[in-house]
């Protein structure tokens, strides 16, 4: 994301984050040096709703008159900012919301535009029974610094109040992304967004991804850090991302899942639709499948089993666990996102 | 019945054994490793149930004797009994067939002549289907002590598994037994009975014809007024499948209990370990109960400890195993067995010729004869509790298979995981199985 950012002209970030900042900061200090960009946190004191933390920041994001974004870090997209950015500004209204099409509009909250009019919002509609659209915002905005206006200090919800609020004065409009978009605020839906990013890489020849000619490369979308190493016989994908530091034992498989940074899956595992947490390690023989996901620091041992579990972070785990027996904090969402690139950015 | 017979003292006496193997009818809880091969032959440890009695026996001086009895056809034992006979050249080994059913006490009374020739003193008499350090030398030190007319193999279990076999209540000091019940429905006794016992030729051969001839005067329901033995005595008619009710005398059920009134019949009570051979899953139970024998007595049969074999393991040696690969404990491995790179195996039995492919994955599971499972398969099955009899477990609620065992020539696919479940021989695995009987 920071990457994105920087490449379409984007100066200052800022991370609204109300959890572990300082692990995120070493994380982030390298991106500022590789990108020329400023990075600052924004630490919630308490939760603010998706719009509080952008009228704590802004001091920042009202600094020039400039327009800033505003990233959901769940979400994985092709990041067109330029594209959106120029969009914004021929408009010249208030705020651009990213939007995507969905095969089934009535799960989530429809746009629905002006009569006669191709971008300029009417109203959402949340969960419609009659089919009055098929684009849902994607949780990626451009926006003036004067919606700060339009926002309290205390937990507000931005799709909630404040855009209903710019559409009843017309200055909201949407934006189709091209492409793809997928919520990954659940496991299984981040899995789902690795894939299609996976094969959003695939399809455009990326460089990124390993190449088939590497002999445990298995069906491709394969993504492999450079600094993660790769043992003997394995056989590794297709969709599975791993992280930097990653260290892959001899005789491993590996398919549609992501190993997070300075992981470890040694020796002879079997590891499918999981997310292996920072710093976790997987025992030699496990084999863990069905929306698994270790928390950071986790420890499956030697030979377990474990079927669709969620492991807390620091824990460890000795016997089989068949279904979900140690559930996650109820929203999992900021753990998994650092998997992607980076945490909670507004700017 | 009660008079003590004088008899020579020890260093002359002379003493045969009989292991009791039953017939094919009774090898259903064995299935389905019995469809191919009859329980006593199975391989736990490297040899088959039976050689495992046939050990303990050798280990006894005084006898050059064995019977091996049951109801299986002739040709069943041959190939055994002839590679006994030359692995134990003191013993005299013969098969003698029941042509029906007569019942454990029955089978020995219509074989006494046998028995009988040389004129022992007295007898083991080993069922096959336990799995136990047989202390015959123990045994026999007791009857000598006591000068018994029949002594039988205890040892003790929790409270709550006791009253799924024959218990006895002995005295504490002098180790008589006072009283035997076979399954009792109430609590009586933590003692139980082994199937281990050796009798006085004098003593048990009219104790068995007093039974035939109280049955023969006196239908079985007679003899038995309560109400509560009424149920237990018509179950026991029930299962017997071949032949007339009334020829069926079990040691159980028609002799220990009168044996107990005699006040020469004791317990030698074992520390060691005892399980009943009853399932299929049980042979891994046995096969780990036999190879740590094995291991403490320094058996050469075992592989050498090193890091990717952790002891005690059995491995044929015309098996081939990957460096890679990671045994034990508690593992054998039958002939021609092919293992792969990476594979790790844990408290299991692969018998012969099957193909574990690479970075395959079996614990507490037998493989059976002739399969192969693919690479990075998962072939699973789940421990039972320490010290426990019993070869199933509730998950979920219900009761489920802790074994997981494939019949012959079943195959299990790449990456395929297979726990606790029961597979039928012929059968391909191509998804993921759990808890089921594949039939």
């Amino acid at each position: 994301m920071a990457k994105s950012l920087a490449a379409a002209g984007v100066t200052d970030i800022v991370l609204a984050v109300n959890y572990r900042p300082d692990i995120m900061v070493a994380a982030l200090k390298k991106y500022e040096e590789q990108y020329n960009v400023r990075i600052e946190f924004s630490v919630e004191a308490e939760p603010l709703g998706t719009a509080g933390p952008l009228k704590l920041a802004e001091k920042i994001l009202a600094k020039d008159n400039t327009p800033f974004f505003v990233l959901n870090s769940d979400v994985i997209c092709d990041y067109p900012f330029k594209q959106l950015a120029a969009f914004h500004k021929q408009h010249g209204d208030e705020g651009t919301i990213v939007v995507t099409k969905v095969e089934e509009p009535s799960k989530y909250g429809v746009v629905v535009h002006k009569p006669g009019q191709t971008s300029r919002i009417d109203r959402f509609v949340e969960k419609p029974v009659e089919f009055v659209g098929n684009r849902i915002n994607a949780g990626l905005y451009i926006l003036n610094p004067s919606v700060l206006d339009r926002i309290e200090l205390r937990p507000t919800s931005i799709e909630q109040e404040t855009f209903p609020a710019i559409c009843a004065d017309g200055q909201l409009h949407s934006f189709d992304l091209e492409g793809f978009w997928m919520d990954v605020g659940q496991p299984k839906d981040f899995l789902a967004g690795t894939c299609l990013y996976l094969s959003s890489l695939a399809k455009r020849n990326s460089k990124l991804l390993t190449p088939h000619s590497e002999s445990y490369v298995h069906g491709g979308n394969v993504l492999i850090d450079p600094t993660a190493k790769i043992g003997k016989n394995c056989r590794i994908g297709p969709n599975v991302t791993i992280g930097p530091n990653v260290i892959v034992g001899d005789g491993v498989r590996l398919q549609r899942s992501v190993l997070l940074s300075g992981s470890k899956v040694k020796d002879h595992a079997w590891v499918k639709s999981t997310i292996v947490g920072w710093n976790s390690t997987v025992g030699r023989w496990a084999r863990l499948e069905n929306v698994t996901v270790l928390g950071d620091d986790v420890t499956i041992a030697d030979e377990v089993y474990v079927n669709g579990g969620a492991v807390l972070p620091h824990k460890t785990i000795k016997a089989n666990v068949d279904g979900k027996l140690i559930p996650l904090s109820p929203r999992p969402a900021p753990v998994l996102t650092a998997a992607v690139e980076v945490p909670a950015i507004i700017m | 019945m009660l008079n003590v017979p004088s008899r020579q003292k020890s260093s002359h006496m002379s003493t045969k054994a009989v292991i009791l193997v039953g017939g094919p009818s009774r090898g259903t809880r064995f299935r389905p490793l019995s469809m191919d091969v009859p329980k006593p032959l199975f391989d736990v440890a490297g040899h088959p149930i039976i050689w495992h009695c046939l050990t303990a026996i050798a280990k006894v001086p005084s006898i050059k004797e064995v019977f091996v009895v049951g109801y299986y056809d002739e040709s069943v034992f041959r190939d055994f009994i002839k590679d006994s006979t030359r692995e134990f050249p003191n013993l005299s080994i013969k098969y003698l067939r029941e042509y029906q059913a007569l019942g454990t006490a029955g089978g020995l009374y219509h074989f006494r002549d046998a028995i009988l020739k040389g004129k022992p003193d007295n007898f083991f008499v080993l069922n096959a289907d336990v799995c136990c350090s047989f202390p015959l030398n123990d045994m026999l030190k007791l009857y000598e002590d006591k000068n018994a007319e029949a002594v039988i193999l205890g040892t003790r279990v929790s409270n709550d598994a006791a009253s799924n076999f024959g218990c006895i209540v002995s005295d504490t000091h002098t180790r008589q037994v006072l009283h035997y019940v076979e399954k009792p429905e109430s609590h009586i006794s933590n003692l139980i009975n082994c199937g281990v016992y050796l009798f006085s030729t004098d003593c048990i051969f009219p104790s068995i014809r007093n039974a035939i001839k109280r049955r023969t005067d006196r239908p079985r329901l007679f003899s038995y007024p309560s109400s509560d033995n009424l149920e237990s005595s018509f179950y026991a008619q029930e299962d017997d499948d071949e032949g007339k009710a009334n020829e069926v005398i079990r040691l159980e059920q028609d002799i220990l209990s009168d044996l107990a009134d005699s006040k020469q019949f004791f317990v030698h009570e074992t520390k060691d370990f005892w399980r009943q051979i009853k399932t299929a899953g049980s042979a891994v139970s046995a096969n780990a109960l036999y190879l740590q024998k094995a291991m403490q007595s320094g058996s050469k049969e075992l592989a050498p400890t090193s890091a990717n074999i952790v002891s005690p393991v059995f491995i044929h040696p015309t098996a081939t195993i990957d460096p890679t690969a990671k045994l034990g404990p508690n593992v054998s491995i039958g002939p021609r067995v092919v293992i792969g790179a990476g594979v790790r195996i844990k408290e299991s039995i692969v018998l012969e010729d099957t193909e574990i492919r690479h970075d395959a994955c079996i614990l507490y599971s037998i493989i059976g004869w002739n399969s192969r499972v693919g690479a990075w398969a998962r072939v699973e099955g789940t421990p039972t509790p320490a010290g426990s009899h019993s070869t199933s477990i509730i998950k979920n609620g219900v009761k489920v298979q802790s074994i997981t065992i494939l019949g012959k020539e079943c195959g299990v696919g790449d990456e395929v995981r297979v726990q606790n479940c029961i597979c039928l021989p012929f059968k391909e695995l191509k998804r993921d199985v759990a808890n089921e009987v594949i039939m």
